[in-house]
C-alpha cells in the first residue's frame, strides 16, 4: 500500500486529506500528509507523542488552518468555507476532547442540552426528552444533577460524549479517549465508541496512543510519523506488516527507525569539546 | 551591541504585533455585543459577576476613602478658616478624579484578574475550543457579554464610590469634627456641576470600564493554555489595567478640566 495517497478498501470516503502542510514556528507538523477517512467505519489515528494527531483533528474541524493543502469533508473544502458555512458543518461534526471540555459552570444535564438550546428553538420537554435518552445510552442519566467537578475523568469523557451526540452529528471525532483510565472505564468507552458507531451509523475518526484498544475496535488504522502517513491498513494488515517503523511502533521498541536519542550534536565532540574531533 | 539591537527589535517587533492581535480581537469583540440584544440574560449574569460582586469592595473603599479625604481637607483647609469647604472639595475630588480611578483599580484588582482567570482556564481546559466545535462563537457567548458588562457596571460602581465617599466625608467632617451640616451640602452643591464634574466622571468610568474589560478579556483569550500561562495573563491584565487607567486619567483630566 502506497502510504501516502492511502485509501480505504471499502466504502465511500468522507473526510479526504490531500498533500496537508502545517507548521508551528520553525516545526513542521506535516509535510504533504495525504489520507482518506471511510465513512461509516471507526479509522484511527496512531502515532508518536508530537506528531501532530490532534492538531489533524483540529485542521478537520476547521479551528487552524493548513498552510498548504486540502482537507474535504462531505464534500465541502474546509479551509475555504466562511465563518458561518464552517459552523453549519460542526453542528454535523461531534468531538471529544481528552480532557472533556465540559463547562464548568453548568451541571451535567445542562451541558449535553446546551448544543440544543444554542441551535434550536425546541421545547423544554422534548429538550429533555433528547438529553435524558442520550445520558442513559452513555450511562448517566442518574449525575445530569451533578457538575463536571463532581464527575470522574471516564465519566466527564462520557458526559462529553452525550453532548457530542445529542445534535446526531455524521461523525465524532475522539482526542485520546482512553487516556488515564481504570481498566472499567476504558472498557466501557471501548463499548460505547463502538456501540455508538454501529447503532447511529455514525463515522468515528479517533486519535490514540492505545494500541491493543484502538485495534480492537477500529476498523481502519492510520500510522503517522514525521508529517505524513507511514502505514495504512486494518488491524490484520499492521500486524502483518514488514515495515521496521510499523513493527517498533506496534511492539513498543524503544529504539529503531525512530531514534531513542532526540537529535543532537555529537555526542564526544559535546563532551570533550572540539579538539576531541581533531584527534 | 548587535545583540542589544536584536533583543530591541524583536522586543518591539513583539509589543506592535501583540498591539494588532489585541486591536482585531476588539474588532471580533464589538461584533459580538450586538448578538447581546437577543440574549439580555448572559449579560445579566455577568453584570451580576463582575459589577453585584464587585460592590462591597468599592463600597467600603469609598467609605474609607471619604472619610480621609475628609479628615485632610479639614486640617488643611482649618489653618485658612475655610473648613466649611470640607464637603466641597470631598465631593470634587471624588467625583473627577478619585471615584473612577479607584474604582476602576479595584475593579481591575477585583473584576479584571476574575475575568482572565477565567476565560485563561476556558482555554486551558480546552472549554472554548469545545464551544467552537459544538459551532458556538465564543465571541458572542462568553467575551461579549463579560465585556459589555465591565464597561456597563464600572462607571456605575464609580458614581457609587463617590456617593459613599461622600457619606464618608460628611460622617467624619460633620459629625465628628463639627463642620457645619448646611454648608456642608449647599457648598458641595454649589461647587459641584451635573455636566462638568458628575458627567466628565461618568465618562472616565466608562472608558476605564472598556480598556480594563478589553486588557482582562484578551489576555484571557490570548494566554498560553498552562497554569503559569494564565498566571502571567493574571498578573498582566491587573498590571496593564492599572497603567492605562492612570495614563488615561491624566489624558482625560487634561481634556476635560
Amino acid at each position: 500500500m502506497t502510504p501516502d495517497t492511502a485509501m480505504p478498501e471499502d466504502g465511500p470516503t468522507l473526510v479526504q486529506i490531500r498533500d496537508l502542510h502545517f507548521s508551528r514556528g520553525s516545526k513542521r507538523i506535516f509535510r504533504g500528509l495525504s489520507v482518506d477517512i471511510p465513512r461509516g467505519k471507526v479509522t484511527t489515528i496512531l502515532g508518536p507523542s508530537g506528531t501532530g494527531k490532534t492538531t489533524l483533528l483540529k485542521m478537520i474541524g476547521g479551528q487552524l488552518r493548513a498552510s498548504k493543502g486540502s482537507i474535504i469533508v462531505d464534500g465541502l473544502e474546509v479551509g475555504k468555507l466562511k465563518r458561518g458555512q464552517l459552523y453549519e458543518l460542526r453542528k454535523r461534526m461531534g468531538m471529544l476532547f481528552q480532557s472533556g471540555a465540559l463547562l464548568t459552570d453548568l451541571s451535567v444535564f445542562e451541558n449535553v442540552a446546551y448544543p440544543l438550546r444554542e441551535h434550536t428553538d425546541m421545547p423544554e420537554a422534548l429538550i429533555s426528552h433528547l438529553v435524558l435518552m442520550r445520558l442513559h445510552a452513555v450511562g448517566l442519566r442518574g449525575a445530569r444533577d451533578l457538575s463536571p467537578a463532581e464527575l470522574s475523568g471516564g465519566m466527564a469523557r462520557r458526559a462529553a460524549l452525550a453532548r457530542a451526540l445529542v445534535f446526531d452529528p455524521m461523525m465524532i471525532m475522539y482526542d485520546e479517549p482512553f487516556t488515564g483510565q481504570d481498566p472499567i472505564s476504558m472498557g466501557v468507552l471501548l463499548e460505547l465508541i463502538s456501540t455508538v458507531n454501529t447503532a447511529l451509523g455514525l463515522t468515528s475518526l479517533m486519535v490514540s496512543h492505545d494500541l491493543e484498544e484502538a485495534m480492537s475496535i477500529s476498523d481502519y488504522l492510520v500510522i503517522i510519523s514525521a508529517g505524513v502517513v507511514v502505514e495504512t491498513g486494518s488491524p490484520d494488515e499492521l500486524r502483518a506488516s514488514t515495515s521496521e517503523w510499523v513493527q517498533q511502533f506496534l511492539q513498543g521498541r524503544p529504539d529503531g527507525p525512530v531514534p531513542f536519542q532526540a537529535a543532537a550534536p555529537n555526542y564526544e565532540t559535546e563532551l570533550l569539546g572540539e579538539s576531541s574531533a581533531s584527534r | 551591541m548587535s545583540d542589544f539591537l536584536q533583543r530591541f527589535g524583536r522586543f518591539w517587533l513583539g509589543t506592535v504585533e501583540r498591539l494588532g492581535r489585541a486591536t482585531l480581537f476588539l474588532a471580533q469583540l464589538m461584533g459580538g455585543v450586538f448578538s447581546l440584544i437577543k440574549r439580555p440574560s448572559l449579560l445579566w449574569k455577568q453584570l451580576h459577576a463582575s459589577g453585584v460582586m464587585t460592590l462591597s469592595i468599592v463600597l467600603v473603599s469609598g467609605l474609607f476613602v471619604g472619610m480621609v479625604l475628609a479628615l485632610q481637607a479639614f486640617n488643611t483647609l482649618i489653618d485658612f478658616g475655610q473648613e466649611n469647604r470640607v464637603g466641597s472639595l470631598v465631593a470634587l475630588t471624588l467625583v473627577r478624579e478619585l471615584g473612577p480611578v479607584v474604582t476602576g483599580l479595584l475593579f481591575a484588582g477585583r473584576a479584571g484578574s476574575a475575568m482572565t482567570a477565567e476565560i485563561g482556564l476556558m482555554k486551558a481546559t480546552e472549554q472554548l475550543s469545545g464551544l467552537e466545535m459544538m459551532a458556538v462563537d465564543p465571541f458572542k457567548r462568553v467575551f461579549a457579554p463579560r465585556f459589555l458588562a465591565g464597561v456597563i457596571a464600572l462607571p456605575m460602581l464609580a458614581a457609587m464610590f463617590s456617593a459613599i465617599g461622600v457619606l464618608g466625608g460628611h460622617l467624619i467632617g460633620v459629625e465628628v469634627l463639627g463642620v457645619d451640616k448646611g454648608a456642608y451640602w449647599s457648598l458641595m452643591q454649589n461647587s459641584v456641576s451635573f455636566t462638568s464634574d458628575v458627567c466628565n466622571g461618568l465618562i472616565k468610568g466608562l472608558v476605564f470600564g472598556f480598556v480594563v474589560s478589553w486588557i482582562a478579556i484578551f489576555e484571557g483569550a490570548d494566554c498560553i493554555p498552562t497554569s503559569e500561562g494564565v498566571s502571567s495573563a493574571t498578573t498582566r491584565t491587573v498590571v496593564y489595567s492599572s497603567l492605562a487607567i492612570l495614563g488615561l486619567d491624566f489624558l482625560l483630566t487634561a481634556v476635560m478640566f
